[in-house]
């Protein structure tokens, strides 16, 4: 009822050539909230240390690779015989107890970059090491399930910027801080009326395409602003980026709108120097932020429909360097969180310390691997479309 | 007549904005019958005067060797000095970008300037070195109106692409072949164009490039394997010259920088026929630049109506648009990088060697925003923009920013207000009257518009005729139709 008010009420809603095709993409079906899988995605940018995460407290080559930051078994919390988790993450050991968490190790790419940005890039990109696209692999999952549609809140990432990863070539998904700041920033009378009286001549000009961007942002920022009042969290999260982020994902899961996937992030790991209160700092705040949103979604029933995983650009070396830091390196591992996992606790073997690469660890799973069984098993998208490769699939999902 | 004229005007517009980076006040003074090909002389002319080196680093001001700069050495160096270092690397690439920008702005030479952007986007190169990066923008300025040839060679032995590419780290016996690779894919043939083996032997030729801890190139004699290699059908005991020349004897390498060109500078491509031609020209003129500008810059498709005012401005000729339209105070100049950062396009940051994809890729629903806003800021109000994305390339080593949320909903910002010299601006329009106002504001600011007259004018503000011009340029500018050129 409230959408069509909105509807009405809006005079974005007449007499514009956009219209018929909006029309189109708001009359779409609603889709069903119970069992709708959402993804949500949280970033660890920067290069996060994963040795110093999931920590193999068994593995001498371990406490000797890194004699001023190496954790002892003391200083963790145990997970296995084998393996303890960083002392900041215990809403994380208490998910991976109930049999919520699993852990998928030595995940990379073949030829792995060490800059920042192109290792992000390729994360992003869904590409080979050689191979640049300009296009994200949700942004292809975009185009794949939107083609005609003008609407795009399937994906949504909670920043003030849209990463390379929600970028489609047809479709390209929605950053917002918050629902309210979106829609006060769209909501605006002249962009409205520009839209709805423009003379845009060939649908498929430049121009054409800035104002359907336009007229869709106004929109969408507009829908969800609408989602996002009916039913609000009321759970206390944390007061910071990732803890406001995740809230407002909450309250949007548990609203009726379309959205599949969920974008957010939380850096610098950059961790070059002083890593051990760095690492400390940001897992806490990881840690309070998913605590507090996997037990709102437990309390809305909603945990079981619901998987978050987290990733990084790169780990870090193995040895440690002289600033108590450590530096840029390769395979690193990835954290699954969901009520509905087929495979809990640890999917595959730690990271073997004696067959490493000039130092580094060697990956054994392809991150594009991880993507494929995400897409198909948890969105039912076509992988192979979407990554343009054919992958092996995992069974942990 | 009058229509004759209008037309020269907005083809006027066209070639200011495809060639430069839109028209000042000046240039749209130009008289209404001179031809685009006449105009096009004159930018021309205007370019080809003395060039100044940009310099915002030396190794002096940096206090320590050049050496230091690099990885290699950076390792013997305190804490203290590592940190200093990184803090003067940093505001020089600030200082770098900014003085550029000035120059895009401000310098006569505006078909150099454009033309460098180009290969600047190009030649993308992603090195965290200032002294390396003035160096290789210097080579681009410098060679951006010469000869193809000198160009490649010189970007190719710069310490920047060379270290960008790992030549560093290619030699005898251990080739790596990232350069090579890139060389032919990314910088002359285009990929499909050479073999998996083109690249292994080539790269065995540029094996020995380097270059030393100044930045200077060196050729290695004892990392060079100087035996024989096949490469594009031909063998040889080649060196890294040699395989350039080769490339440059393809004619598929001029027909691939053809079509960037004209991607880059036309936004579309016209006929096989006319590309053909163009390249076969760019060919036969053994690569000059000049002549293939201007076999784009005086044809007449170029003026056609699906080219003009149909390419969305990168967010570097958005930036630079509105400088040359308003002056603003000289002392804000920090907006120009934030601008950078939230629309997706870095000077000296591409986001890796294939350059910035432009087109449609520029425009999102928060880059859109960006844009569709950012123009009340030059009506004295403060705007909140948000923040942009961190770069950890750029932020290496620096402790994380655990970011906690103010109170309020608008805690978190990037607070920016400007200020304009509306004064100076409004006086451009003080010879015309005002019931031709509304289109003389229209047609200065707007190549090409779709906008319905009764919106502007109930948008307006009327109480004077300096804020009519004021609101009526600051509301075009906040159009769908401003991001185009």
């Amino acid at each position: 009822m409230k959408r069509r008010k909105f509807l009405e009420g809006s005079a974005l809603f007449t007499g514009s050539i956009l219209v018929p095709r909006f029309l189109k993409a708001w009359e779409q079906p609603g889709i069903e909230k119970d069992g709708q899988k959402v993804l949500v995605i949280i970033q660890l940018s920067g290069g996060n240390d994963g040795l110093n995460t999931v920590i193999p407290v068994r593995n001498d080559i371990y406490y000797k690779s890194r004699p001023g930051i190496g954790i002892k078994p003391a200083d963790a919390l145990s997970l296995n015989d084998e393996a303890s988790i960083h002392s900041s993450l215990p809403a994380f050991r208490e998910l991976y107890n109930e049999g919520s968490l699993a852990i998928l190790s030595n995940v990379g790419y073949p030829n792995p970059d060490r800059s920042h940005f192109r290792s992000m890039d390729i994360w992003h990109s869904a590409s080979a090491s050689n191979e640049y696209l300009t296009t994200g692999w949700l942004g292809r999952y975009l185009d794949a399930m939107c083609s005609g549609c003008d609407h795009p809140s399937q994906i949504l990432e909670l920043d003030d910027t849209l990463g390379l990863a929600l970028k489609g070539k047809w479709n390209k998904g929605i950053a917002l801080r918050d629902p309210k700041r979106l829609f006060n920033t769209a909501r605006d009378r002249f962009y409205e009326e520009l839209a709805t009286t423009a003379n845009v001549p060939q649908l498929e000009s430049a121009a054409a395409y800035l104002y359907k961007t336009m007229a869709s942002t106004v929109s969408t920022a507009g829908y969800i602003f609408e989602q996002s009042k009916l039913r609000p969290s009321s759970h206390t999260y944390p007061q910071t980026k990732l803890g406001q982020s995740l809230k407002h994902i909450s309250g949007l899961i548990n609203s009726d709108i379309n959205t599949k996937v969920y974008y957010a992030e939380i850096g610098s790991f950059d961790s070059h120097a002083g890593q051990a209160s760095l690492q400390q700092r940001l897992f806490k705040d990881l840690n309070d932020a998913v605590a507090a949103f996997t037990s709102d979604l437990k309390k809305q029933n909603r945990f079981d429909n619901v998987l978050l995983f987290t990733f990084s650009e790169f780990g870090r070396r193995v040895a440690q360097n002289a600033s108590n830091g450590t530096d840029h390196g390769t395979a690193n591992n990835m954290f699954f969180i969901g009520g509905g996992l087929k495979q809990k606790g640890f999917i595959n073997a730690m990271p073997d310390l004696q067959n490493l690469q000039d130092g580094d660890l060697k990956y054994n799973v392809d991150f594009r691997d991880v993507y494929a069984i995400v897409l198909r098993q948890w969105l039912s998208a076509d992988d192979k479309g979407i990554l343009n490769r054919s992958s092996n699939y995992l069974r942990f999902i | 007549m009058q229509f004759r004229q209008m037309n020269s005007q907005k083809n006027q517009q066209h070639l200011l904005w495809r060639a430069g980076f839109g028209p000042s006040f000046q240039d749209l003074h130009y008289p209404g019958n001179k031809s685009p090909q006449d105009i096009y002389k004159d930018l021309f002319q205007k370019s080809q005067g003395e060039l100044q080196q940009l310099i915002v680093v030396t190794a002096t001001s940096l206090g320590i060797e050049k050496g230091e700069m690099m990885r290699s050495g950076i390792n013997t160096l305190t804490n203290e000095q590592k940190a200093k270092l990184r803090k003067l690397n940093r505001e020089g690439f600030k200082k770098l970008n900014l003085l550029w920008l000035d120059e895009m702005t401000n310098s006569p030479a505006q078909l150099r300037e454009k033309v460098a952007l180009f290969w600047h986007g190009h030649f993308a190169c992603r090195v965290n070195n200032i002294l390396h990066q003035q160096e290789l923008l210097h080579i681009i300025r410098t060679h951006a109106l010469g000869d193809f040839k000198t160009l490649l060679i010189e970007v190719s032995k710069s310490a920047a692409m060379l270290s960008f590419l790992n030549n560093q780290q290619n030699r005898k016996k251990k080739p790596n072949e990232n350069f090579a690779r890139e060389l032919m894919e990314l910088f002359t043939l285009g990929h499909g164009n050479y073999t998996e083996q083109d690249v292994k032997e080539s790269a065995r030729a540029f094996t020995g490039w380097g270059f030393k801890p100044g930045g200077e190139f060196v050729f290695r004699a004892a990392l060079h394997d100087g035996d024989q290699k096949t490469f594009l059908g031909e063998s040889g005991n080649f060196s890294g010259e040699d395989i350039i020349a080769i490339i440059l004897k393809q004619k598929q390498t001029a027909r691939f920088i053809t079509e960037k060109a004209i991607g880059f500078f036309a936004g579309s491509i016209p006929s096989e026929k006319i590309v053909q031609k163009i390249s076969d020209d760019f060919y036969s003129s053994s690569y000059s630049i000049p002549v293939l500008l201007a076999s784009i810059f005086t044809s007449t498709w170029f003026y056609e109506e699906k080219i003009s005012g149909n390419k969305i401005k990168s967010p570097v000729e958005w930036i630079i648009g509105i400088r040359r339209t308003i002056n603003l105070d000289e002392s804000q100049k920090d907006w120009q990088l934030i601008m950078q950062k939230l629309l997706g396009q870095v000077i000296f940051f591409p986001p890796n060697v294939a350059g910035w994809p432009g087109g449609t890729n520029w425009i999102d629903s928060s880059t859109l925003m960006y844009r569709l806003r950012f123009p009340i800021l030059l009506n004295g109000n403060t705007v909140d923009l948000g923040n942009p994305k961190n770069d950890d390339d750029l932020e290496m080593g620096r402790p994380a920013n655990v970011e906690k949320i103010k109170s309020g909903s608008n805690g978190i910002s990037n607070k920016l207000s400007l200020h304009a010299d509306w004064v100076a601006y409004t006086k451009h329009f003080e010879m015309i009257s005002r019931d031709k106002l509304m289109n003389a504001v229209r047609s200065s600011i707007l190549i090409k518009d779709h906008l319905d007259q009764a919106v502007l004018e109930k948008h307006v503000n009327r109480s004077s005729r300096e804020e009519y011009i004021r609101s009526l340029t600051i509301k075009l500018m906040s159009t769908p139709d401003y991001q185009l050129c």
